[in-house]
């Protein structure tokens, strides 16, 4: 640290920024600049890209992964891997449809069980990751092999099939429909619920990070659980907490694929969850943890939706479906970290 | 700890809370309850006294995957009627399904039920079951190989003509433009099914590669095609569970396009009947299952073997609203 103070006798620390450097210094702004390229990008390349009936599906694609994003970088910035999310999705799906439909019971009591279940796989996660001080790369790839054998488990075992039983006909599900799965037209648009549910999450994730005293305890834990423990933050609470966050993300998103695919496969959801931190380190997130936001893991599942739609837009051969995703995901991340480089420098 | 200790306490007493709801709050429509009012049982008892063989059935079906279950049921049945102890064991991986089947043939089953997805890699353990004396019978996939590597006969649909089937009936349909919808990329009957379709089309058809695990990406796929294509009139799909699907992306491109698929699930047979689906094309899973086993007894028991050295073809079968009513009570039991 400089010993000289600046001529006006003001601490250097204390010194007003620039509005130029204060944006050059948000860990988003490599993705959003990444972003844009990619939206020039398929603009170009597409000619059906652009159309507003497109761009929806692009969000749609995009919400469904940003759903979980936030919630994966808040648990990347807090210094956590979450590799259960994606199953945790399907299992949250399975528990409702099965429960409601086993016990008979109105749609609704099965979507509050299945928020509880999942809850508590949260919370096992986060309570296992602190007891055991395992990494968190074995404590949740273990609950990821339980959650899919679990889940195709319990699914043959009750229905006697790998798929549950329609429950489209029983009472609440069109109100649970009309909260997790409704669409509204406008003209040759759709625009789906998924979409503010989004919105929402992101928008929560980021007062919580940057407004809230547990915001500072995420960064903290983040930055290095034992500095923070050593000036009384609570890194227990703040860690169970973020996977709590992670699951009632996946309560959410799970409910929003049984209320609208109405048949739950107990097979999917497998690798979803490399897609959740893929949106989180284009976004800005490390994989080291104490640095990254809510609204870039945004940007990034965006830049994940046009990418995967952007790639059939364009009508490309699809044998090069997915190197095509790999090479975009690639470059996005490369340039994010160029311009974050860049934006270090000229601090 | 006590903090979370409470947390623990609370979530127990919430969960009971709901529990207790539930009792309440009861759905008088759909659920459980109506299936059972539905549903006759149905008694599986041997119908034969032949000694009671073991055989064994390998399939390369993934985890939770619809059809198989369908397979297993039908040789469930079978066994449970021919007197037959039935074991099942499945992986999508060669190399362990190899395994599976060389732990048949040191288990010395009286008979062995194999798909051959990946037939090379099956080559050896089948000349090894072939030197223990084991009867084997292929199933589903392999009709090519199942001669030469000494099995019995081949039970299945040759996905080639399934696919041409399909390819025919979108002629007599009048469609011009084609979507094929591949849920698993880089699966060989898959791409024969929808090469088996351009084939005998007369419009044109493109394949489409989908995310198989990822329903949201699913529907965003097809409706991404649709949306830069909107003279196409026909989507198909490979499986049940992705034709709802298909309509959901149809309904939200704002396309006219048909949606057609393969295999048949409950809601397959719901739309099919509503008319959101054209026609389905069935090759009948149950009958792989059940006519393989069948056909392993009747091999033990009176040296038959069904084929003429031929495959036994159990599809492609075409299934629209008319055959949808009749079958819908089938398929919700699972053995359609």
């Amino acid at each position: 640290m400089s010993t000289t103070a600046p001529a006006d006798g003001l601490d250097e620390r204390l010194a007003p920024t620039s509005a130029l450097r204060k944006l050059l210094a948000r860990p988003e702004l490599g993705s959003v600049v990444g972003a844009v390229a990619v939206f020039v990008f398929f603009s170009i390349a597409a000619p059906s890209f652009l159309q507003a009936s497109s761009l929806s599906t692009v969000l749609y694609s995009a919400s469904t992964i940003g759903i979980m994003a936030a919630p994966v970088a808040l648990l990347m910035i807090g210094g956590e891997f979450d590799l259960s999310a994606g199953v945790m999705v399907t299992t949250s799906a399975l528990v409702s449809s099965m429960f409601s439909y086993q016990m008979t019971a109105n749609v609704w009591v099965g979507v509050g069980v299945s928020l509880l279940v999942t809850l508590a796989i949260g919370f096992f996660n986060g309570f296992m990751l602190t007891r055991t001080k395992l990494p968190s790369f074995i404590i949740t790839l273990g609950t990821f092999l339980m959650l899919t054998g679990l889940n195709l488990g319990f699914t043959k075992l009750i229905t006697g099939t790998v798929s549950t039983k329609t429950i489209a006909d029983m009472e609440g599900f069109a109100s649970a429909r009309a909260l997790f799965a409704s669409q509204w037209n406008i003209g040759s648009v759709t625009l789906k619920v998924t979409i503010l549910w989004w919105f929402a999450i992101v928008a929560v994730a980021t007062w919580i990070l940057l407004r809230t005293r547990a915001g500072n305890w995420i960064f903290a834990v983040g930055g290095g659980a034992d500095a923070a423990r050593a000036t009384g933050v609570p890194v227990v609470k703040t860690r169970i907490g973020l996977y709590m966050g992670v699951a009632l993300c996946a309560w959410i998103s799970g409910q929003h694929i049984l209320f609208s695919f109405d048949v739950v496969q107990s097979g999917e959801g497998v690798g979803n969850e490399f897609l959740y931190i893929i949106a989180a380190v284009i976004g800005g997130c490390l994989m080291t943890g104490g640095y990254g936001s809510a609204i870039g893991s945004a940007v990034g599942a965006f830049i994940f939706g046009m990418t995967s739609n952007g790639i059939v837009y364009a009508q490309w051969n699809p044998d090069w479906f997915k190197f095509f995703l790999g090479a975009m995901l690639l470059l996005a991340t490369l340039l994010n970290a160029w311009v974050r480089k860049r934006a270090e420098a000229s601090k | 700890m006590a903090r979370v200790r409470t947390g623990v306490r609370v979530v127990g007493a919430v969960l009971a809370a709901v529990l207790g709801a539930s009792l309440a709050g009861c759905s008088s429509t759909g659920g459980k309850r109506a299936e059972e009012r539905a549903r006759a049982a149905e008694a599986g008892r041997p119908a034969v006294s032949t000694p009671r063989w073991t055989f064994a059935m390998v399939t390369h079906a993934g985890d939770g995957d619809t059809f198989w279950d369908i397979v297993q049921k039908g040789a469930k049945e079978a066994a449970a009627k021919d007197n037959i102890n039935f074991v099942y064991a499945h992986d999508d991986q060669a190399q362990q399904q190899a395994q599976f089947v060389q732990n048949a043939i040191d288990q010395k089953v009286d008979g062995i039920v194999v798909s051959l997805a990946k037939p090379e890699a099956l080559k050896d353990v089948l000349a090894k079951a072939a030197k223990a004396g084991i009867p084997v019978i292929t199933v589903n996939s392999g009709s090519a190989q199942s001669a030469e590597y000494g099995a019995l006969t081949h039970i299945g649909q040759d996905e080639v003509i399934a696919g041409e089937a399909v390819g025919t009936e979108l002629n007599e349909r009048g469609r011009k433009r084609a979507v094929c919808v591949l849920h698993e990329q880089g699966n060989v009957g898959h791409e024969q099914r929808c090469a088996g379709a351009k084939k005998t089309f007369s419009g044109t058809m493109e394949n489409l590669y989908v995310e198989g695990t990822n329903m949201p990406s699913v529907q965003a796929s097809i409706q991404a095609q649709l949306q830069a294509d909107p003279s196409i009139d026909a989507i198909v799909t490979l499986g049940a569970p992705f034709a709802p699907t298909a309509i959901k992306a149809k309904d939200a491109a704002g396309s006219k396009a048909e949606v057609d698929t393969f295999d048949l699930n409950a809601s397959v047979a719901r739309d099919l009947k509503s008319g959101a689906l054209g026609f389905a094309v069935d090759q009948q899973p149950y009958l792989q299952g059940y006519e393989a086993i069948d056909l392993l007894w009747l091999y033990r028991y009176n040296a038959n073997v069904l084929g003429g050295g031929r495959p036994v073809l159990t599809g492609p079968q075409i299934v629209t609203a008319d055959e949808a009513a009749k079958l819908e009570e089938y398929i919700k039991r699972g053995s359609r």
